[in-house]
């Protein structure tokens, strides 16, 4: 199957107005239904380094297995999609080869990378994520944050210290607890959601959801949402006339129509 | 952190923030700020930046530099002095209360919170025990972890020192200064359809105007004005007859525009 004709994908990139280079990464496979995004960390270019890994390993591993297996069907063993085994394996692949590559020069020592990837099939989404990259999505006019933040200030608004709004002001905003390509070994958070046609997804770095309000960015996806790649543009834009203090990276996904697996006795001869 | 705004015949081409203890202005490729016309010399000026002070000095260039207005060899940079090298212009922009700004800029990087930093934090919150207190000491404990971490990976991130961590509503108030706020108020009225007559504030980020379907615009309202985008339909509006382009247009007082064959009116309220 190709999604291309289901999904409509827009994004954008800018290293805003503050940073000299920009260390996000963002990548899409549209024929795949595939999109990913990571906000590098690091010195010198090596967060520009890791994220571009992360970005690359995903794409290239995952559109080669997709060639083969259908992210639909049940995994035997967790029965689970087996969407899910697909991310994880590809997730760890990329944060072996970024933390080898952190360990073995010197140059990258201590490099990372966020991330968000979405791998839409069968009127579903498989969504694995580690540190503070999002993903929100816009349904039936409601703006919603999807993803949960692996970040110091996320837990603390989860154990009750400080509240949503005190969150706003807090100064420790930029402490994520978990990334890709700092520890051998890592745990990403990947979660399965129905999709509808007309949902509107957005992925994004913190440059975004830091200096834009969130009601901001619904009332842009609902207002110029017909036109994706201006979304994406006006979302950056707002970032950068905001501060625009770190890189903004934005990838719009539109689902247009249903995209059921092929099922039952039919289905067999209508393979992908 | 102080910048340079640089423009020509009143255009502003570039903004050029000042990292370095040696800026260099020249025609050649080399220099930190090119500009590529033959009225500048190869190497032209430089600007030297020692903490929160920065000196122009004219590195013996053809046609001289001039700073507001008047020839010099070397000068002593202040808030809004504007440098010219031929037809172009530097404005020198020191942004106020420069110094925390630049820390919690640094501080702002993203950054890795270990388990065993955080476990260290836990630890010590618990030590110290009480909500409040806790979290204080939880706050301070992984903030000098992880900077720690970074610091012992060999990154180039600073740990934030303790005092940085203190102005922080600083960014917060930066950031809503740079907000639309300080230009005037934009509002469209309806000059022709069933609608004639009523006017529209334009106070939110954006306004979309049009028939869905048929032909939509967007108005919107940044730092440097409003302007207006084309976003769905065959037809693109018009701004005083003239049709826009795919690029966002900007719109002056007393503006012309017709969308989806509506006319209306754009307009400063003050």
């Amino acid at each position: 199957m190709n999604y291309s004709q289901v999904l409509e994908i827009a994004s954008c990139t800018d290293p805003g107005m503050v940073r000299s280079h920009n260390e996000d990464s963002i990548a899409s496979d549209p024929a795949n239904g595939l999109v990913v995004l990571a906000d590098g960390m690091g010195g010198y270019n090596a967060g520009e380094v890791a994220s571009g890994m992360a970005t690359t390993v995903i794409t290239t591993e995952l559109a080669q297995l997709l060639g083969k297996t259908q992210p639909y069907q049940v995994d035997q063993e967790s029965k689970k999609p087996l969407a899910e085994k697909l991310i994880r394996e590809q997730v760890l692949k990329a944060n072996t080869s970024i933390y080898q590559a952190a360990q073995s020069q010197p140059q990258y020592a201590g490099m990372g990378t966020t991330l968000v990837v979405c791998l839409f099939y069968d009127n579903r989404m498989m969504v694995g994520h580690l540190g503070d990259s999002r993903l929100y999505m816009l349904r039936e006019g409601k703006f919603s944050q999807v993803t949960r933040d692996h970040s110091l200030l996320q837990e603390q608004i989860d154990s009750g210290i400080i509240t949503a709004e005190q969150a706003k002001h807090a100064q420790h905003k930029n402490l994520v607890t978990k990334a890709l390509g700092i520890d051998p070994t890592v745990e990403p958070e990947i979660r399965e959601y129905a999709t509808k046609p007309g949902d509107v997804y957005l992925l994004c770095s913190d440059g975004l959801c830091d200096m834009v309000e969130d009601d901001d960015m619904g009332m842009t996806l609902q207002a110029i949402g017909g036109n994706l790649k201006l979304a994406a543009q006006q979302l950056v834009q707002m970032a950068n006339d905001n501060g625009g203090k770190d890189n903004v990276s934005v990838i719009l996904v539109r689902v247009l129509r249903e995209y059921p697996a092929p099922r039952g006795f039919l289905g067999m001869f209508r393979k992908g | 952190m102080a910048k340079l705004i640089l423009s020509m015949d009143g255009l502003v081409l570039k903004e050029i923030p000042i990292t370095k203890e040696r800026t260099t202005i020249g025609r050649k490729a080399h220099n930190d700020i090119q500009i590529d016309n033959l009225a500048v010399s190869g190497e032209h000026a430089v600007i030297v930046t020692i903490l929160n002070d920065s000196f122009m000095e004219d590195l013996g260039s053809t046609n001289g530099t001039l700073v507001n207005g008047n020839p010099v060899k070397k000068h002593f940079l202040q808030n809004n002095d504007v440098i010219e090298l031929g037809k172009y212009k530097l404005k020198f922009i020191q942004e106020q209360g420069a110094q925390p700004a630049a820390a919690a800029a640094d501080f702002e990087k993203t950054m890795v919170l270990r388990p065993s930093a955080m476990k260290a934090a836990a630890e010590q919150a618990k030590a110290m025990g009480g909500g409040a207190q806790a979290a204080q000491a939880m706050r301070q404990a992984a903030v000098a972890a992880s900077g720690h971490a970074a610091q012992a990976a060999g990154t180039s991130e600073k740990p934030a020192p303790a005092h940085a961590a203190a102005p922080a509503a600083a960014p917060a108030a930066a950031a809503a200064a740079a907000k639309p706020g300080g230009q005037p108020l934009g509002a469209i009225q309806l000059l022709s359809g069933g609608n004639a007559g009523k006017e529209l504030e334009l106070s939110k980020p954006l306004t979309t105007l049009g028939k869905p379907g048929v032909q939509v615009a967007v108005l919107t309202r940044r730092p440097q004005g409003y302007f207006i985008t084309h976003v769905e339909g065959a037809q693109r509006p018009t701004v005083n007859g003239q049709a826009i382009g795919a690029a966002p247009h900007p719109l002056k007082d007393h503006d012309l525009v017709e969308i989806a064959g509506i006319k209306m009116e754009f307009f400063h309220k003050s």
